[in-house]
């Protein structure tokens, strides 16, 4: 496994002398985040979040399968991350570093764990299933199978920094970007309507949670917000806050690093509180827009 | 869905304990013969040794450190630990998540820059488990390293808390990890600061302080039962180096050394 090149001192002096100023060297104030972008592409489900150079793409498919035996009821969502040479060169394909491991589970913490996705509105029949004969030609009879499951694809195209908060931005977005085929139920027959004759539906959203990153940098472990990459290699900790806008902690991580004062914790937080309610409001509009602009309904 | 009720009508939780009461705490040093230093804590049924080997030559020579030793966990889980029996993978998530965690955890408080050029390794074993995974690893961690004498800033005690609607509960069991929001909590007691933080379950952020400043509280007071095994042992070790007087008990106790 290849050690990341350090960053050389002198670049670690001028960046900690900076802080202890309250300047970075992009020229932000410590708690000031980079610019979001949210791009929604040609199909449902597929979205490119950019924080400042971090970019990151998500993508959502739905399948018909069987639950899982021990929750019959309940529809199933897995989440790939795809970290990739490309990103940085800090990652290799293969074997994940623990880096990688630590930012794979905190999104699926964020999401799965924090039951932001009804998984219960994912089942389609829940009993004893019956085949039938295909009726129509564009729908398709489901048999045998009973519950959706999503794949959500988070694929890591740009790491200058805080891929965890971009990532956790494009996994929200493209889950309510993404819509899946009508599915209409009688007796213990399902049929699953085409798009081009009933119009998709959105999935069924408990709440929306974001994660918002800090770093610990400089001498005096100034709290940082969004952090960059030069910034995250040379931080002594990182803590990781996912919040939703009805002011819920989903996931507090603070791994490890440098000791911190609890109130510093605590003030964190509240900068994240309200982080997390411009990302939500950005990502809002962003889902307004686009939807002013696609045609889904059938016409 | 579930009945479980964390606190009955007399403010007793299911296994009988107040909600600030502690689990019983027991710990053992050097438990493991051929380890450098070793340890065994328990929290009521979870059980966790530690064994710490070095500071040694470092195994993989691409990952030494030119400045300061290099920090190396390793996480067994016992298929038996938990309520079902469960064999994890080599590449399991979670525990290569805990793994990192308690890595990260120690790195700054190990004073590894003493050590150049060499590695530690550290083997968590998870013998039994009943909630307060992460908390038992970190505390048997910490008295693994004390007991093979590796120089740290502070020790690192560590504690879980939980609330039922306005009530705070701490050290909790696995039945109530799974039913509670809970919070588990790293401190170095001397200097109050906390340098682990982990929350997985929803929790409104009015909530959250109250929660976590009684963990931390109770992080310092689990310092103090760690100190007092530390400092029998280290009576018990520095009768043994006087020789000669009251041999007979302490020889049968610590045959091993």
């Amino acid at each position: 496994m290849p050690r990341d090149v350090e960053p050389s001192i002198n670049q670690r002096d001028f960046i900690f002398s900076a802080i202890q100023q309250g300047l970075r060297v992009d020229g932000r104030s410590p708690l000031q985040a980079r610019k979001t972008t949210i791009r929604f592409g040609n199909s449902l489900g597929w979205v490119e979040c950019s924080i400042g150079e971090t970019r990151v793409v998500a993508q959502i498919s739905a399948t018909v399968t069987r639950p899982y035996f021990d929750r019959p009821f309940e529809g199933i969502i897995v989440i790939h991350t795809e970290f990739s040479p490309m990103a940085s060169s800090a990652y290799e394909t293969g074997r994940p570093s623990e880096e990688e491991i630590t930012m794979a589970r905190i999104l699926e913490k964020t999401i799965r764990r924090s039951e932001a996705l009804d998984r219960e509105a994912l089942c389609i029949l829940a009993g004893q299933k019956v085949s039938v004969p295909h009726r129509e030609t564009n729908t398709k009879i489901v048999r045998g199978q009973q519950v959706w499951t999503l794949r959500l694809t988070i694929q890591f195209l740009a790491d200058e920094g805080n891929l965890l908060d971009c990532a956790c931005m494009a996994a929200m977005a493209a889950l309510r970007h993404f819509r899946k085929p009508e599915v209409e139920v009688v007796g213990d027959e399902a049929t699953m309507f085409s798009p081009e004759e009933r119009a998709p539906v959105p999935l069924a959203l408990h709440h929306q949670p974001l994660c918002v990153s800090f770093v610990s940098l400089g001498p005096r472990n100034t709290p940082v917000m969004d952090p960059s990459r030069l910034e995250e290699q040379l931080a002594h900790g990182k803590m990781t806050i996912s919040l939703n806008a009805q002011k819920e902690i989903c996931v507090l991580q603070k791994a490890g690093g440098v000791a911190l004062p609890a109130d510093e914790v605590l003030h964190a937080v509240n900068v994240a509180v309200s982080r997390v309610r411009d990302m939500s409001d950005l990502l809002n509009r962003s889902l307004e827009e686009d939807s002013r602009t696609r045609v889904i309904e059938v016409r | 869905m579930s009945r479980f009720e964390p606190l009955n009508a007399g403010n007793l939780r299911s296994d009988g304990r107040r909600p600030l009461e502690l689990r019983s705490f027991s710990a053992e040093l050097t438990t493991h013969p051929s380890a450098d230093g070793s340890a065994s804590v328990s929290h009521g049924l979870t059980q966790v040794t530690a064994c710490v080997y070095g500071p040694r030559e470092a195994k993989n020579r691409a990952q030494t450190m030119h400045d300061r030793a290099l920090v190396n966990i390793e996480v067994e889980v016992a298929p038996w630990a938990g309520e079902v029996r469960r064999q994890r993978t080599k590449g399991d998530r979670r525990t290569a998540e805990f793994a990192a965690s308690v890595k990260a955890t120690f790195e700054p408080v190990i004073q590894t820059t003493l050590y150049p050029r060499s590695e530690i390794d550290i083997h968590i074993h998870v013998l039994q488990l009943d909630g307060g995974l992460l908390q038992a690893g970190i505390n048997a961690t910490t008295l693994a390293l004390v007991d093979a004498g590796i120089p740290m800033l502070d020790y690192v005690s560590s504690l879980s808390a939980g609330l039922y609607h306005t009530t705070a509960m701490l050290d909790l069991t696995n039945l109530e990890e799974s039913d509670l929001p809970s919070v588990t909590v790293a401190v170095l007691p001397r200097s109050g600061k906390v340098t682990l933080v982990s929350m997985e379950t929803r929790l409104h952020v009015d909530r959250f302080e109250e929660m976590f400043k009684l963990a931390m509280e109770g992080g310092k007071v689990l310092r103090g039962e760690m100190d007092k095994v530390v400092r029998e042992r280290t009576k018990v070790l520095a009768r043994q180096m006087e020789g000669g007087a009251a041999q007979d008990e302490d020889r049968m106790e610590t045959d091993d050394l």
